[in-house]
């Protein structure tokens, strides 16, 4: 990364920063947490999707086994969702480990990785529909007492801080993927998994450490979906959408760069944005909302036709440089 | 429709509306200028997704009160200050919601009408507590939404608790009506937290009016086939079948049954997403004889059956999410007479001593507990030869039971 | 409970669900198993081709939908190769990510504009001799449900003939195993592509028929069958329609084994834990060609 680079990724960090001082309301706030939010996601997804190859339709499963886990200590047992955060990591990264382990033992790569991720998503729903603990479908409430020890703020910048610093540890992490012998091997193993093996390259135990570091990542953010939202069911925990948002923020914003997931998640949400109140400037039209959506799916579309390689894609062509 | 002003960008339009005030103020008189006031209702229901049949249906009740309030001269303890709706999609996701909460914060909504989903319900609520805006929650079954504690929020209709406890009351007067045929029954039940609490809360109560619960069947959303499920109810062969579920499912289920000529003393849902003027008027010979304890208007009154023809002449069905937040907006703009203006604390004040009350509805006068509606009541229904007749309590009813349900042939 | 008869007739029920999951998977067996494209779309074509069936079947017009059936196959056909040469294969510069990002974004659109044009209304049709019963041992089953289960077997053996007998299936077969090489012998690769998705989708338009007089159509109802169909076409073997046709049938017994077993909830674990263990222990499926 040269000069030009850390420049602009200092202004940006800084404009992240000042971002909610100049746009001083708790919808630009909020929209600024689910922008870093979605971001943070997403490059957990990039880490075992975009760094090594290893695309995943069901990630919400890591996302949703950290919020059930903090959920249920927190609410069920008392324990303090500062303590418990750490607790839904763990979780998420032992998910991780046991899925890569499985999946990577019996050989499955590609399109049939990321369909078993998907099914392993699935039983993730209907367990957590079907064990008391969970409380099945009735759902967890946690209870509001916005308060710093509890993990609940009165003020929503917090957790726009909190998604920020979230966002820049993930970052921090896919850049050092660029820059160590751990991350070399995934990439190698990305672009050619057979010749990676060749070179001495252990496959399947580089696959097990990074899926089990992404599932971590994601289990830590299912504990602040949790409290900034304070309800959780399986519906919820385990949603698909979740799971396409993370894929899709990634790969429209450029897999395996550090600034895809960010870039990409702006882009989308800011198309999301554009095109929620659009619809609705039709008012004589039933119910116009549909259409806000149907240009968002053809914005997709647009996107992906005119820069198949992503926006970092776009960004590489114009700025230049070696790959960020 | 044409009286809805869609809200926009929230700090520029606020700028925008101050400026436009400010300017008014130098050519008009004091009245007339008071008189330019609005009152900003935030509406956040799902109108896409998965239900967004039910999210167009409020809007379509909320959009009929408004003018109705507004034809009728707006509130006038405001100088006639007009309803003006800023509509949200929840696209039936939390995030989606609250995010919606916070738009309409900042395009200053006096209070909240929304989220047909519970969990949307919760959250939203949850965020608009944060400023002290009312959240008048239309359609959203779950208890939890009232337990919390949360001065803001408020339920006109009753909850999955009073409706099963009523329903039981229903049923078992219905039964001994009858000579008591019904012994034993099967709870059908969606998985989700409407679905799980009601089936609950009913397995609970049914003994108590000497019928056993044999079993309960609970399924997933969506459910591509209820095959096995008319299985084991032909298996187990309960005397009454219960169902507490969405649309699509209770519709599946009931033509499976009837396909399959399953005799029952009777199918009693509790809140059963698919009974409804649609499934009659498709589908009238699965329906015959069904009976639902729902949300509905007053058969009796002749504003319910005036609102149920401009709905009709609109193209829309007249199902409980329509007038349901038709109610939920008359009673808002009753607190803002009551309140006279649209300070937070005077406006939940006002609220929490309404005493509203519509005959649209067979509820009792509004008396909120908890921000819950001890008021509101459901009613028994039964499909009756392609149209839908109230059969309990007596006094709101149009026509008699039909119990036990004749045998198929 | 469980008496032998309920298991019977379970069993039954499952044959019949399975060949309703036979239809869907089928047109994906195509797309996914023979093409490898992830057809994030497949939910919402059979949906919209649901719709059609649908208003055929509405006055004016009125067509009892198994007459609608070749209308609607070749529609569907027409739709799927337009889809292909517009979209899919004009945009997605041949990256497989690029295919899934455009198939999702067709889902959104067909989802929602269904939504705008139709409402979110749920439709049904009646078919009245659909819905009359027939005896099966213990089993009550409609007639539709045996329709759709000859429908199904009847689609898997003459996509299987086709695939194998004609030429153009060869060349199907040939662009599947070797682009380059397909290619490389005259075969206009991009055209075969696009008609290999029309005929994927063709069969969503047979599957539409088949299933509307006894499901329902709404904006979102497509989707409930999507993992399903992905699990039935690893299970049977990429691209094997008779794979296809007995892994639909083993997917419908299993799914209603275990909501007879575990309860109709839980039960549903069935299926991915069936598509977690054929992936784990045999990824070639029943009848895929050995990995």
């Amino acid at each position: 990364m040269n000069r030009r680079h850390l420049i602009l990724v200092g202004i940006g960090g800084l404009a992240l920063i000042a971002y909610p001082w100049v746009f001083r309301s708790n919808y630009a706030v909020d929209i600024g947490f689910l922008v870093l939010f979605a971001a943070y996601l997403g490059q957990t997804w990039n880490i075992a999707g975009g760094f090594a190859g290893q695309t995943s339709f069901g990630h919400v499963v890591f996302f949703g086994v950290g919020a059930y886990v903090s959920t249920i200590l927190h609410a069920t047992y008392g324990v303090n969702p500062w303590i418990a955060w750490p607790c839904s990591a763990l979780g998420g990264a032992i998910v991780g480990w046991l899925i890569g382990t499985l999946c990577y033992r019996a050989g499955l790569k590609g399109s049939y990785f990321a369909l078993i991720t998907l099914a392993v998503a699935e039983v993730g729903r209907i367990v957590a529909n079907s064990l008391p603990i969970t409380r099945g479908g009735l759902g967890m409430l946690i209870r509001a007492d916005l308060r710093a020890e509890n993990f609940q703020f009165k003020d929503p910048i917090w957790f726009y801080y909190i998604a920020l610093v979230l966002c820049v540890l993930a970052m921090v992490i896919a850049w050092g993927l660029t820059r160590t012998r751990f991350g070399a091997r995934l990439a190698a193993i990305r672009d050619n998994e057979d010749a990676a093996e060749a070179l001495g390259v252990n496959a399947f135990r580089e696959k097990v450490k990074c899926l089990t570091l992404s599932g971590g990542l994601c289990g830590a953010g299912g504990t602040v979906y949790a409290q900034k939202y304070l309800y959780i069911d399986p519906s919820i925990a385990f949603s698909i959408d979740k799971s396409v948002e993370m894929l899709l923020v990634t790969l429209i914003g450029g897999p395996g760069t550090v600034l895809g997931p960010l870039i990409g998640s702006g882009v989308l949400h800011f198309i999301g944005e554009l095109t929620r109140d659009l619809g609705a400037m039709l008012p004589s039209v039933g119910n116009p909302q549909p259409l806000s959506i149907i240009i968002y799916g053809a914005a997709l579309i647009a996107i992906v036709a005119w820069l198949p390689d992503g926006l970092m894609g776009l960004f590489r062509r114009t700025v230049g440089g070696d790959r960020a | 429709m044409s009286h809805i002003v869609i809200g926009r960008r929230a700090i520029t339009r606020r700028r925008f509306v101050a400026g436009t005030m400010a300017a008014g103020s130098l050519a008009f008189p004091a009245i007339l200028r008071a008189q330019a006031k609005t009152v900003k209702v935030g509406l956040i229901h799902p109108v896409t997704g998965f239900v967004a049949y039910n999210g167009q249906q409020s809007r379509v009740g909320a959009a009929m009160a408004i003018e109705d309030v507004n034809k009728a001269g707006g509130i006038k303890a405001m100088g006639g200050a007009t309803l003006e709706a800023v509509l949200g999609d929840s696209q039936s996701k939390v995030e989606v919601g609250v995010s919606e909460v916070e738009k309409m914060n900042e395009a200053g909504v006096a209070a909240y009408i929304g989220c047909f989903q519970s969990p949307v319900g919760i959250a939203a609520s949850q965020a608009a507590a944060k400023y002290n805006t009312p959240f008048i929650i239309d359609v959203g079954a779950s208890d939890l939404i009232v337990n919390r504690g949360l001065k803001n929020v408020f339920r006109l209709k009753p909850g999955f608790g009073k409706c099963a406890e009523d329903a039981i009351i229903a049923l078992g007067e219905i039964n001994k009506a009858a000579g008591a045929p019904a012994k034993s029954a099967v709870l059908v039940h969606e998985s989700g937290e409407f679905g799980t609490g009601t089936a609950k809360l009913l397995a609970g109560k049914l003994p108590s009016i000497g019928i056993e619960v044999k079993e309960l069947i609970p399924h997933d959303n969506p459910t591509r086939n209820m095959d096995n499920i008319a299985l084991r109810i032909r298996a187990i062969q309960p005397d009454i079948l219960t169902m507490s579920n969405y649309g699509n499912e209770y519709t599946l289920l009931a033509r499976t049954l009837h396909q399959q000529k399953v005799n029952l003393v009777g199918m009693f849902s509790v809140l059963g997403g698919g009974f409804n003027y649609k499934l009659v008027k498709d589908l009238p010979d699965v329906a015959e004889n069904m009976m639902d304890y729902n949300h509905w208007f007053n058969p009796k009154s002749s504003n319910a059956q005036g609102l149920k023809r401009r709905v009709e002449a609109a193209g829309s069905l007249f199902t409980f999410e329509v007038y349901l937040t038709y109610n939920s907006v008359m009673l808002l703009a009753d607190a803002l007479e009551r309140a006279k203006t649209t300070d937070k604390d005077k406006l939940i004040e006002a609220l929490a001593t309404s005493t509203w009350s519509t005959d649209i509805v067979p509820y009792g006068p509004t008396k909120f507990v908890n921000g819950q509606n001890e008021g509101g009541r459901a009613a028994a229904l039964q499909a009756q030869k392609g149209d839908i007749q109230v059969v309990y309590p007596a006094a709101f009813a149009s026509a008699s039971v039909v119990f036990p349900k004749p045998k198929y042939n | 409970m469980l008496t032998p008869e309920i298991l019977v007739a379970g069993l039954v029920n499952g044959l019949m669900a399975g060949g309703i999951y036979v239809l869907v998977a089928v047109g994906l067996t195509l797309i996914y198993g023979v093409l490898h494209i992830i057809n994030f779309a497949h939910g919402s074509l059979l949906m919209l081709a649901m719709y059609a069936v649908f208003f055929l079947w509405r006055k004016p017009l009125g067509l009892d939908p198994y007459i609608a059936l070749p209308l609607v196959i070749a529609g569907a056909f027409a739709f799927g190769y337009l889809v292909y040469r517009a979209l899919i294969g004009h945009f997605s510069h041949g990256k497989d990510e690029n295919i899934l990002l455009i198939t999702l974004g067709l889902s959104i659109i067909i989802d929602n504009a269904t939504l705008f044009f139709f409402t979110g209304d749920t439709q049904t049709i009646e078919v009245t001799y659909a819905g009359r019963m027939i005896s099966l041992g213990p089993a009550l089953v409609p007639l539709g449900k045996l329709v759709s289960f000859a429908g199904a077997l009847l689609l898997c053996l003459l996509l299987g003939l086709f695939m194998t007998r004609t030429d153009m299936g060869k060349a199907i077969r040939a662009v599947a195993k070797e682009r380059q090489g397909a290619r490389l012998v005259g075969i206009d690769v991009e055209g075969v592509m696009a008609i290999s998705y029309g005929i994927g989708i063709a069969c969503l338009g047979a599957a539409a028929c088949l299933l509307m007089p006894t499901f329902y159509v709404s904006p979102s109802s497509g989707h409930a069958f999507v993992l399903i169909a992905f699990t039935i076409v690893v299970l049977g073997g990429m691209g094997s329609f008779k794979g296809a046709f007995f892994g639909g049938l083993i997917i419908g017994i299993v799914e209603s084994a275990c909501g007879l077993w575990l309860g109709e909830q839980l039960g549903q674990i069935g299926i991915p834990l069936v598509f977690i263990l054929i992936l784990l222990l045999r990824p070639s499926g029943l009848f895929g060609a050995a990995r």
